[in-house]
């Protein structure tokens, strides 16, 4: 229906990109080239962070990560400031902002200052690739998948400089760990978008948007190997609960942010939060189509679809961080090398297999091939998981740990999951 | 406007500052940042070439800096390695120390 | 290459490279100078965007910074405090000399050179760069993959601590 698709209208809020346009070319025609770039740069940014991921932030990030743990934790959360506690990301903030920001003296002081900025930066530059809608792309570069590793790459560096610069040894503690688990963390994540890369044969986002969107099926149902890989990985670079052992506060005060305190603390809260966000989009417009939905794009705006999904994701991050206990580091490093890594590289080997029979054969229903091809991947995905964990020597327990324990000591279970009993 | 000269110059300052830091430091991890920021300077150099040159395959400069970081890569781990060797027998890093050769 | 966009981002990523370059060479603790080197890297990348190599320039920041960087930090934090030091040795006079000398030889050189050049960018894309990789300059491809992987092997020889032996050997 030629008449529902986005137009070239500024007013036409399905394709923003339109009204940055027309103000672009407005600003050109006044002043001159030289300040067109600098209100495009300010378009973008403000545009994509204060629209899109500000509200998501404060409002999803903040306020709703701890109502659903609270919820889950059988507490309420949040529920004094302002109508349900909605109020509480400003209340925070205010409070953060009064602080005083605390500086040891025998603190590298320069660094100290400098590493909350460096590590905010990358979490604002991330934005730049992730395709809202066909148009509406900060920066459409052909590397847009490397571009997004390289700079995710950077807020472990800055998370590392921190935590020496406190001349603190938990932080120290806390700085070793994090590039520890980025440094063994990034190979199983490279070689699992790699999967995806072969199998949609670009390293464009949106073009990646653009394969699903013409195959009508989405890659998570093709690669879920390296969907679940990615999502570990990618929560084990998050520093999200179940392996954020960088700032285990069991074990090591607070990890690399031990002796930062008022907004620098917040910074790195914050920007945690962000950069959680982030990976959700990407997971988004690589793993769930992005800005497409089975051609209702055409009707809500594709930017809609592109946050709800994202959110989406968001969700499953705070669904581990409520469930899960958190790791011990040697059991988080064993993890990544001897589970991870080969299991991404079986998925490596399998998708360029069925890449060369797709490209090499020429069948006319491809549409059934690609679903065909998702059964496989699924079916084979369990295989490989349990097949591999066989090899290692893991066996599952015919009844769950704890029902075992309490029934060893001779206490009482009461249901009926201990079956043994 | 911007010509192949400009990238050259860049290239060729940057080596000679990565030249200075590899000849001059004491320390071994400095001297191999000056080695580094020499093989920086030279990819420049070869993607400036491979940019602005007449030639039939510009694509072979690119080609060439991968290789580049590939092999600093490469060194860059055994380097370090070596210095952590060193320093654990030797008790230092600083290369006007280690002078065993020396009678 | 032309335009006002181009001319600051190179003018700004020269005054970045060096200014950071000179800082790794200035600075007084090891620690500082590792931090400049990591600017200087980036400057470099971004160096490689304005040369239509958007690919390598990736490349170089996930290598140089995510991978050598971090490692040059870690042999850092792994040296004792006093040989935390970024001094110089008493070469340092001459090996100014010979820097100087060299830089004004080399641009010498590039000034009075007169280069065939080409003003239209080659449209250079990140599948070409792997397909001659894989077509023409395969057998380096393969030396470098067998390079990176004896390079692994002698970096944890050279590592390992004599403790860590005599458990093997155990």
């Amino acid at each position: 229906m030629p008449f529902f698709a986005a137009t070239e209208n500024w007013y036409d809020f399905r394709d923003l990109s339109n009204l940055s346009r027309v103000i672009l070319e407005g600003v050109a025609d006044l002043t001159g080239e030289p300040v067109a770039y600098v209100v495009a740069i300010l378009i973008g940014f403000v545009a994509s962070f204060l629209i899109f991921v500000l509200p998501s932030q404060l409002i999803v990030g903040v306020y709703g990560e701890r109502k659903l743990i609270g919820r889950m934790q059988s507490r309420y959360g949040p529920n004094r400031v302002g109508p349900f506690g909605l109020l509480q990301p400003v209340a925070d903030a205010i409070k953060l902002i009064q602080k005083e920001a605390l500086t040891p003296i025998a603190a590298d002081k320069a660094v100290m200052y400098i590493a909350p900025i460096v590590f905010v930066a990358p979490a604002v530059l991330l934005w730049a690739v992730i395709p809202f809608g066909p148009n509406m792309i900060i920066a459409d570069i052909p590397v847009a998948l490397l571009y997004y590793l390289a700079v995710a790459s950077l807020p472990a560096l800055a998370a590392f400089v921190a935590g020496w610069s406190h001349n603190n040894k938990y932080s120290l503690f806390g700085a070793m760990r994090i590039v520890a688990m980025t440094i063994s963390y990034e190979v199983p994540l490279v070689l699992a978008l790699l999967g995806v890369v072969l199998l949609t044969g670009t390293l464009s986002l949106n073009e990646m948007v653009f394969w699903q969107k013409e195959t009508t099926i989405w890659v998570i149902l093709l690669q879920p190997l390296a969907f679940a890989v990615f999502f570990i990985a990618v929560s084990a670079e998050l520093n999200r609960t179940p392996v954020d052992i960088a700032e285990a506060e069991s074990e090591i005060v607070a990890g690399y942010l031990t002796e930062y305190s008022g907004m620098k603390w917040g910074l790195f809260y914050g920007m945690d939060i962000g950069y959680a966000l982030a990976a959700s989009a990407l997971a988004a417009t690589i793993f769930l189509g992005g800005w497409s939905l089975f051609g209702l794009d055409k009707w809500i705006p594709p930017w809609m679809i592109l946050v709800g999904k994202t959110h989406l994701f968001y969700f499953l991050f705070i669904w581990t961080r409520g469930t899960l206990p958190r790791l011990r580091i040697d059991q988080l490093l064993t993890y990544a090398w001897k589970y991870l890594l080969p299991i991404s590289a079986a998925n490596l080997l399998i998708v360029a297999t069925e890449r060369v029979i797709l490209v090499e054969n020429d069948w006319v229903d491809k549409d059934l091939i690609y679903w065909l091809l998702a059964a496989i991947n699924i079916v084979l995905a369990v295989v490989i998981v349990v097949g591999w964990a066989r090899v290692l020597g893991y066996k599952p327990d015919s009844v769950p740990t704890r029902p075992r324990l309490v029934s060893e000591v001779g206490g009482y279970v009461p249901y009926d999951a201990a079956g043994g009993r | 406007m911007l010509e192949l000269e400009h990238f050259l110059t860049v290239g060729a300052l940057l080596f000679a500052i990565g030249l200075l830091i590899a000849l001059s430091k004491r320390n071994a991890i400095a001297v191999l940042m000056g080695v580094e920021l020499m093989l920086n300077s030279v990819n420049i150099t070869l993607l400036a070439f491979s940019r602005f040159a007449e030639s039939g395959r510009p694509i072979s400069g690119q080609a060439f800096v991968a290789f580049v970081i590939t092999v600093a890569a490469a060194e860059a781990a055994v380097a370090l390695a070596l210095a952590a060797a060193v320093y654990r027998n030797r008790d230092t890093i600083n290369v006007d120390q280690i002078r065993l050769l020396r009678s | 290459m032309e335009g006002f966009g181009v001319n600051l981002a190179f003018w700004t990523l020269a005054v970045l490279t060096l200014g950071s370059a000179g800082g790794v060479m200035a600075a007084r603790s090891l620690f500082h100078a590792v931090l400049f080197l990591i600017v200087a890297f980036l400057g470099v990348a971004g160096f490689f965007v304005l040369l239509s190599a958007e690919f390598l320039a990736m490349a170089q920041v996930i290598i140089y910074v995510g991978a050598i960087a971090v490692l040059l930090l870690f042999a850092v934090l792994l040296t004792p405090r006093a040989d935390r030091n970024n001094a110089e040795t008493a070469m340092a006079a001459p090996a100014v000399l010979l820097a100087i000398a060299l830089a004004a030889v080399v641009i010498f050189v590039i000034q009075d050179t007169d280069w065939a050049t080409v003003t239209a960018s080659p449209e250079l894309t990140g599948a070409e760069l792997g397909d001659a990789l894989l077509s023409t300059w395969i057998l380096p491809f393969q030396v470098a993959s067998v390079l990176l992987t004896a390079a692994l092997v002698g970096a944890i020889m050279l590592i390992r601590s004599s403790d860590e032996e005599a458990e093997d050997e155990r």
